[in-house]
């Protein structure tokens, strides 16, 4: 498959992840509304918990799945001139994860799967939910192997040689998507499905949670991967400068993938069932894991302070006001750096092994992913779209001052929805409730802010469908000029790599090890504690 | 490899500062005895009104020979039964709560009265709380149509108003 033949795999992914995003963006629009009290002819529990599932499948899962997975062709094709290791292979796992998308929908649109994304048993949905949702991973499973497979081709072709930056982080988060996802694959597999079937009577709920903690956070470094390749390789050259450093960035690529699966326990500070000792060293991780993420908005900073300066900028900071704010991808990556550093300390006060039973489950913990995931991740997804879009249809794109726009009015909607939000969980309100029937005057102090939150639902959505628009405009523009991709250099050339930095092999053998040290007696004890009938597994 | 003396400090810098989080949150675990529910032990959730302990007559406020405060309570869609629970402050009081069905989610806002209830395994947390007054205990994890209306109430009131609140509840009782 050629540059130009693969252009449909890569464009077809996107459009199935922004289309899934502003039908869910209604979603989002409807629920603030729903939850305020103010429209009574909007409320209904059932109707807004059917949205919540649905909202949260879409954009938890197919938006971003989608998205990074077409990105993940993008760069390998773009950055190592040479086609995908299979690109039947390629198609094949685009279908099997749409024709999942679209059992999951029919189950959730029909009722039959309202019981919100994380879908925690003994709640049951259809069987043709779990089976949307296994073809859905099982069709980014392909993904996986492409991205492995086309880079050790490569590399076969290119002996001793460094492999580019943005193929080596997607091939990095292909292996941390795998491992990621056998927690939940195993979960729904032998616990949910046979259980949904019938086959089953009961099952072990202790089980389920710790399957699923195995997925729930590292899937996050799923979303957030090809945010953070972008701001590595794409960001810097488009504001005209250099990366500051390849290495660097590798190294904290490196250390997302392995500290950032064993560490799923910080989901279940609160449960019962596993042993403190357990949530402790869970907890050590999930700090450690917060040093790459420092480590990236550094040589971020950095490589995007080198290209304010090269335009000219000076002083502490005059290079902020030089840098190109009106190019798209960049004014993404500001944007969403801003957002991060501010969603970042929320983070660390969930992971507070001891402060996280003050916000466990209130609304600051929704407040705290939309703002990073919404926020952050999902901007730069926009920034990249942008950037990639007039090189994948060959036409210019429809309107750059809407992009602008567009841009902007997420951010700030973002920040008009998450502070109210934030506000709302410090002042006790539980996440998921469609209405506030508590006799406590504590509802009072929480109107102002439920009114905040349908301003920004509504900046929100209109700025979701400009973004819609703009794509969709720019199939039947002008002719772009736009040739090949070119992917930021480092400032200090890379000549040799040492052989760790430069494939994942080794990295995914030490993952497997951390993973059996946090995860295996955890796990095993459910086979040997006398669940009472609760069968744990089902073979 | 190529390594940016600035960027050097900065990566040790930000070790630093996590390793150090660790090691406060840790102390005060162990130290303030701040820490989340971690019991384990199974329960067979189909069969709570047969057990000794969660039986509906033995749940509620209780009062050890050496004045330790136990509460024993159950979750069910959708409530948290007893509806009113009456703690004394500043003393530590000792939470055992199960799920008669599904999994439900706890949280008194205000305080560290926060945990998960899940089928099939009790669990078990002592809180001090430090104020007096009025809380709503809602639940926080989605437990199905009617998780908004699943709440109920705990008061906390003065040591002396407690003791007297449980002499009136055995005269009650004998009465
Ligand atoms: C248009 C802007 C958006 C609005 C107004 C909005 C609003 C909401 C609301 C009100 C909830 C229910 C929260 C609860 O009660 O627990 C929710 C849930 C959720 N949202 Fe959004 N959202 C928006 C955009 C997004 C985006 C862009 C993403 C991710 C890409 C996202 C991901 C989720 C997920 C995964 C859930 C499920 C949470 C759960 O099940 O507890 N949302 N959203
Ligand atoms: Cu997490
Ligand atoms: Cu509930």
């Amino acid at each position: 498959m050629s540059r130009v033949e693969s252009r449909g795999l890569i464009l077809a992914h996107f459009w199935v992840a922004f289309l899934a995003f502003v039908a869910a963006a209604l979603l989002g629009l409807y629920q603030v509304s729903e939850r305020s009290g103010l429209f009574p002819a909007l409320e209904s529990n059932h109707l807004y918990f059917q949205s919540v599932s649905t909202h949260g499948v879409l954009m938890g899962f197919v938006l971003t799945t989608f998205f990074a997975m077409g990105f993940g062709y993008y760069c390998a094709i773009e950055s190592l001139k040479r086609p995908l290791w299979s690109p039947g292979l390629a198609w094949t796992g685009f279908w099997v994860a749409l024709v999942g998308t679209v059992l999951a929908a029919v189950a959730l649109l029909g009722g039959q799967a309202s019981i919100l994304y994380t879908f925690y048993p003994p709640l049951q949905a259809s069987p043709l939910f779990y089976l949307g949702a296994t073809l859905l991973v099982v069709g980014s499973w392909f993904w996986c192997l492409e991205m492995v497979m086309t880079m050790r081709a490569w590399k076969q072709e290119h002996p001793g040689e460094p492999v580019p930056l943005a193929m080596f982080g997607n091939a990095v988060n292909g292996t941390l998507w795998f491992v990621t996802s056998l927690g939940v694959a195993l979960e729904v597999l032998f616990q949910l499905l046979p259980w949904s079937l019938g086959l089953k009577e009961t099952v072990d709920v202790g089980l389920a949670r710790t399957l699923f903690s195995w997925t729930l956070h590292a899937i996050v470094y799923f979303w957030l991967f090809p945010a953070y390749i972008a701001l590595y390789t794409l960001v810097p050259r488009a504001a005209g400068g250099r990366l500051f450093s390849d290495e660097v960035a590798r190294i904290a690529l490196i250390m997302l993938l392995v500290f950032g699966v064993p560490i799923g326990f910080h989901h279940l500070y609160m449960d019962p069932f596993q042993a403190a000792g357990w949530k402790f060293l869970h907890m050590t991780g999930t700090f450690m894991v917060a040093v790459p993420s420092f480590l990236t908005a550094f040589t971020v900073t950095a490589s995007l302070e080198l290209a304010g300066r090269l335009r000219g900028g000076k002083g502490l900071f005059g290079w902020i006001a030089a840098l190109p704010w009106t190019n798209p991808i960049v004014l993404a990556g500001i944007l969403a750096l801003l957002l991060l550093s501010v969603g970042g300390f929320g983070g660390l006060i969930n992971a507070s092994y001891s402060m996280n039973s003050l916000v466990h489950n209130t609304q600051w913990v929704t407040g705290h992913f939309h703002l990073i995931f919404a926020g952050t991740t999902v901007i730069m997804y926009f920034g990249i779209a942008y950037h990639v879009w007039p090189r994948l249809t060959g036409r210019a794109l429809f309107s750059e001052k809407l992009a602008r726009i567009q841009l902007w009015s997420w951010a700030i909607g973002m920040v008009v929805l998450t502070f109210p939000w934030h506000a709302l969980g410090l002042q006790g309100q539980p996440r998921r409730i469609s209405t506030t029937p508590y006799d406590t005057p504590l509802v009072e102090t929480w109107q102002i802010n439920e009114v905040l939150m349908i301003v920004g639902g509504i900046i929100l959505f209109v700025s979701a469908v400009l973004l819609v628009v703009n794509l969709a405009a720019s199939h039947a523009t002008r002719d772009s000029g736009a040739g090949a991709e070119s992917f930021a250099a480092p400032v200090q050339p890379l000549l040799r790599l040492p052989t760790v930095l430069n494939g994942v092999g080794f990295w995914f053998w030490v993952l497997v090890i951390y993973m059996v040290v946090s995860y295996g007696y955890p796990i095993g004890q459910f086979f040997v504690l006398d669940t009472h009938g609760a069968f744990p597994w089902s073979i | 490899m190529h390594v940016d003396p600035l960027e050097r400090k900065w990566a040790i810098l930000s070790v630093t500062l996590m390793v150090l989080s660790m090691v406060v949150l840790g102390f005060y675990a162990l130290e303030a005895n701040i820490r989340p529910p971690s019991n384990v032990e199974t329960i067979d959730s189909t069969r709570l009104h047969l057990t000794e302990e969660f039986a509906e007559d033995n749940l509620g406020v209780k009062t050890a020979a050496d004045g330790a405060v136990h509460v024993t309570m159950v979750a069910a869609r959708y409530g948290f039964f007893p509806r009113t629970v009456t703690v004394p402050q500043g003393v530590p009081v000792t939470i055992r709560i199960a799920s008669a069905d599904v999994l439900h989610g706890l949280h008194a806002p205000g305080t560290n009265f926060n945990t998960m209830v899940v089928p099939g395994y009790v669990s078990q947390l002592t809180v001090t709380f430090p104020r007096t007054g009025e809380f709503p205990v809602m639940c926080n994890e989605f437990c199905g149509l009617g998780h908004d209306y699943m709440w109920s109430r705990l008061k906390v009131v003065p040591k002396d108003q407690f003791r007297a609140s449980l002499k009136e509840e055995v005269r009650h009782e004998q009465g």
